[in-house]
């Protein structure tokens, strides 16, 4: 009788069938053979690789201290970083809700306005905000308006893509309700869709703040205005405890603005 | 839950009912919410003046937007330019593999360390602290430190992403350790399993969907930032970018601009179709 | 006065959800829709103020061709038709007050409700009417914060803010425990009773259809397959309705027509 049952339940089992096998085979093997052809393609020397640590912890121990007389020229670069995040954030947040407004299948009014916003964000996301930068500076010259409208053109698509993804999983019921009171779409918008989408418009707007805040760090690297030129400067000359100085800062301000972001998002769920 | 109500009809004429509603308000009182107002428009009024910025600069930019797309389009690149390129994104996609998987590898124990419901707290603060300590920087701000310190080239490139990496993968992988069921791993303790086995079968099979995801999600972004992270150096494309906007070389500018567009595109698409796959 | 006459929908896949149903609703009744799952109970209600649109056939209010308006002409005429739906459909994160006041929408301009700034007298009838359904206490609660049976009644002075000329009402009590639903339902006929409206209900609860119903229509894949008060209903005319067996079948007859294996497919559909 247990012959019998042995044959009939058989003994070999396996978490996924033949065929999931073969692919997630499939996958790490492809995965590897691209990591190993990446390597091979830095042509690193294997002698920098293990001697990276000792050339890091030189350069951290000429960093050490800080160049304490230093805070006071940073200050105002530190001062016009934050007005670049700020007004780059603020025009790129009013820009986004109509985009959004159009990218989002339950709200656009038509098919073409549909593609429209789906190109935008598209476009928008595509280029790196330094590359942004790039443009701009030639455009509008050196400086912190430069930074300001690269750091709006790129927020633009980050934001309206998670802002009409927050729209389209909004419940349609609510939609109807009012409808069915007899109020224009306007009021539509106001009071059955505002109310439900801003949860996470708060929650995209300080994501987006937050990841601005490091990136006007970096813009016054193409001249863009912000600390990112002091901290090339010091580079340049080897005053390396300045550069600590500055990378101390640029943590302190993220620190704030990482409070601040967390605050509201508390305020509003 | 039932209520129990009685239910008399009720007589309107004789109860006021008072006609003054304000509707609900997340700020103390009026004279807060006003004040923040107040305050937020003066800081804006501020940065407007202070980064100079007037009407005039925007329309004489305009201007020059027009004469700067001109001298882009079409866009071109010879033999050489073409060699260039290649190379240069040869090598971004190199270094954004390598340090997407370098990353991950490092971030794994890191997010362990820095799960509330599975490390104890001093080992908690200090993965939390790794955390934060390479998040609150941009990667061309490692990537000139690493310069700096390995040299030009490739080497520094992956260093700095991997850096930005850590910190990005490690805190979004501990928010899905501290989100999953503790019921499962309860489950499994009962079974009088050791702490391996629990976190085998209790914990890893909550994770690993979501890590596939979250690989393919930062080897997307990985993708991007190695493209620019040659303009301090860093190796990519990056450099090769730079040079043709300093030499005023813009219709090989836009040339590498578009690739670098194509095969950000490719990235996101390869990463949307992983991710809907694995869901 | 409200006829509703010949309404049909097909939808676009070819299914006939509504074939030729015609009825007057007036005065103060209360009228329940009662029918298998899928027999177009809902999709009737909704075809009254044209939250579904109907394919055929007309709906008139006091006189007023609702079917043949304009969107904007169709938003002025909503005011007056007021709804109650299965899942309460409130703004869940919006106070009690802020749902109930919503009823005035089509009244007040978009700058005022934007700023939530509605008229004194509608602020009064607010409050009274949550006082009449019993949540005055709960004005300033946000809704998700509430029960069930709360929400409903919120959904219901929403709607009786509109001061409308009928109530619809598709699945009220679905969602809701049976003693809660007989509250919601002893609401909704004072309300009928005091304000001199009738109210349409869709109802899938035989039994709540029975006891607070003046009349009843009786629908099956689309037609109408009865029309009466409760005390008109047997044991034939509910399998008439339910079971799609002839008109003045007895009940006991176990035999099944080759019609009615369809029927019951479409009703199981759902």
């Amino acid at each position: 009788m247990a012959e019998e049952l042995s044959e009939l339940f058989g003994a070999d089992w396996h978490v996924h069938n033949r065929r999931t096998r073969i692919l997630r085979f499939a996958a790490l093997l492809i995965t590897a053979v691209l990591l190993l052809a990446s390597w091979q393609a830095l042509g690193v020397r294997y002698d920098y690789v293990v001697s990276a640590p000792t050339y890091l912890h030189d350069l951290f121990s000429r960093m050490f201290p800080p160049d304490g007389g230093y805070t006071g020229e940073i200050i105002a670069p530190l001062i016009e970083t934050v007005h670049i995040a700020i007004l780059g954030t603020m025009l790129a947040i009013i820009m986004a809700l109509p985009v959004a407004f159009i990218s989002a299948y339950n709200t656009t009014p038509n098919s073409v306005t549909y593609v429209l916003g789906k190109f935008i964000i598209s476009f928008s996301r595509s280029v790196n905000v330094i590359i942004w930068a790039l443009f701009f500076v030639i455009i509008f010259g050196p400086g912190a308006l430069a930074g300001v409208v690269s750091i709006a053109v790129r927020s633009i698509g980050f934001t309206a893509k998670l802002l009409s993804e927050a729209t389209e999983e909004i419940d349609f019921g609510q939609v109807e309700a009012i409808n069915a009171t007899g109020a224009g779409p306007f009021l539509i918008l106001v009071y059955a869709i505002v109310p439900q989408v801003k949860p996470a418009f708060v929650s995209i707007a300080t994501y987006r703040w937050d990841i601005n805040v490091r990136a006007a760090s970096v813009l016054g690297l193409v001249g863009a205005g912000g600390i990112g030129v002091e901290l090339q400067t010091s580079v340049n000359s080897y005053a390396w405890g300045s550069v600590l100085t500055i990378m101390i800062a640029i943590l302190g301000v993220v620190i704030v603005s990482e409070l601040v972001s967390a605050y509201f998002r508390k305020k509003v769920s | 839950m039932t209520e129990s109500e009685e239910h008399t009809v009720q007589t309107d004429g004789n109860k006021a009912y008072p006609g003054m509603w304000n509707p609900p308000s997340i700020y103390y009182n009026k004279y807060t919410k006003w004040a923040i107002y107040a305050l937020i428009s003066l800081f804006v009024i501020w940065s407007v003046l202070d980064l100079q910025i007037s009407l005039d600069r925007f329309i004489v930019g305009l201007g020059a937007g027009n004469k700067l797309l001109s001298e882009m389009l079409p866009p071109t690149a010879t033999s050489r330019q073409v060699d260039l390129i290649v190379s240069g994104l040869i090598e971004s996609f190199a270094m954004a593999n390598v340090s997407t998987v370098i990353g991950i590898l490092i971030s794994l124990p890191v997010a362990f360390m820095a799960s509330e419901n599975l490390a104890p707290k001093p080992v908690y603060y200090v993965g939390r602290g790794i955390i934060s300590v390479s998040r609150a920087f941009h990667e061309l701000v490692i990537a000139i430190i690493a310069v700096v310190a390995l040299g030009f080239g490739p080497l520094a490139g992956v260093v700095a992403l991997v850096f930005n990496t850590v910190g990005f993968y490690a805190k979004l992988l501990a928010e899905e350790i501290e989100d999953m069921d503790e019921g499962q791993v309860e489950a499994i303790r009962a079974t009088g399993a050791s702490p391996a086995q629990v976190l085998i079968y209790g914990v890893i099979p909550q994770v690993v969907p979501r890590i596939v995801g979250l690989s393919v999600y930062r080897w997307d972004i990985n993708i991007r930032k190695s493209t620019i992270v040659g303009i301090v150096g860093a190796g990519g494309i990056g450099i090769t970018l730079l040079n043709a906007f300093n030499r005023y070389d813009y219709d090989f500018g836009i040339t590498i601009l578009l690739v670098i567009v194509a095969i950000v595109m490719v990235g996101e698409g390869v990463s949307s179709y992983v991710r809907g796959r694995v869901n | 006065m409200h006829k509703i006459t010949d309404l049909s929908k097909t939808y676009p896949g070819g299914e006939e959800a509504l074939k030729n149903v015609s009825t007057t609703i007036s005065g103060n009744e209360i009228v329940a829709m009662i029918g298998p799952s899928g027999a177009g109970k809902s999709t009737f209600v909704r075809c009254v103020n044209r939250l579904t649109e109907p394919t055929s056939g007309t709906v008139t209010l006091d006189g007023v061709e609702i079917t043949s308006l304009s969107k904007k002409d169709l938003r002025s005429a909503r005011r007056d038709i007021g709804m109650v739906f299965q899942e309460y459909n409130l703004i869940e994160r919006l106070t009690v007050m802020e749902n109930v006041l919503s009823g005035r929408l089509g009244y007040v301009s978009n700058l005022a409700a934007f700023r939530r700034k509605f008229p004194e007298e509608d602020v009064r009838q607010a409050r009274r009417t949550l006082d009449r359904v019993g949540l005055l206490d709960h004005e300033n609660d946000r809704v998700d914060e509430l029960s069930g049976g709360q929400r409903q009644r919120v959904g219901i002075a929403r709607a009786i803010l509109q001061n409308p000329k009928i109530i619809l009402a598709d699945e009220p009590t679905s969602s809701l425990d049976p003693e809660t639903s007989r509250n919601v339902l002893d609401l909704l006929t004072e309300i009928a009773s005091d304000q001199d409206i009738p109210v349409l209900i869709n109802i899938h609860e035989l039994d709540l259809a029975l006891e607070y119903a003046d009349r009843l229509i009786g629908l099956n894949s689309g037609e109408v397959v009865f029309k009466g008060p409760p005390s008109d209903f047997d044991e034939s005319v509910e399998g008439t309705i339910y079971r799609g067996e002839e008109p003045g079948r007895a009940a006991d007859s176990k035999g099944q027509d080759a019609g009615t294996g369809d029927q019951i497919l479409t009703s199981i559909r759902e």
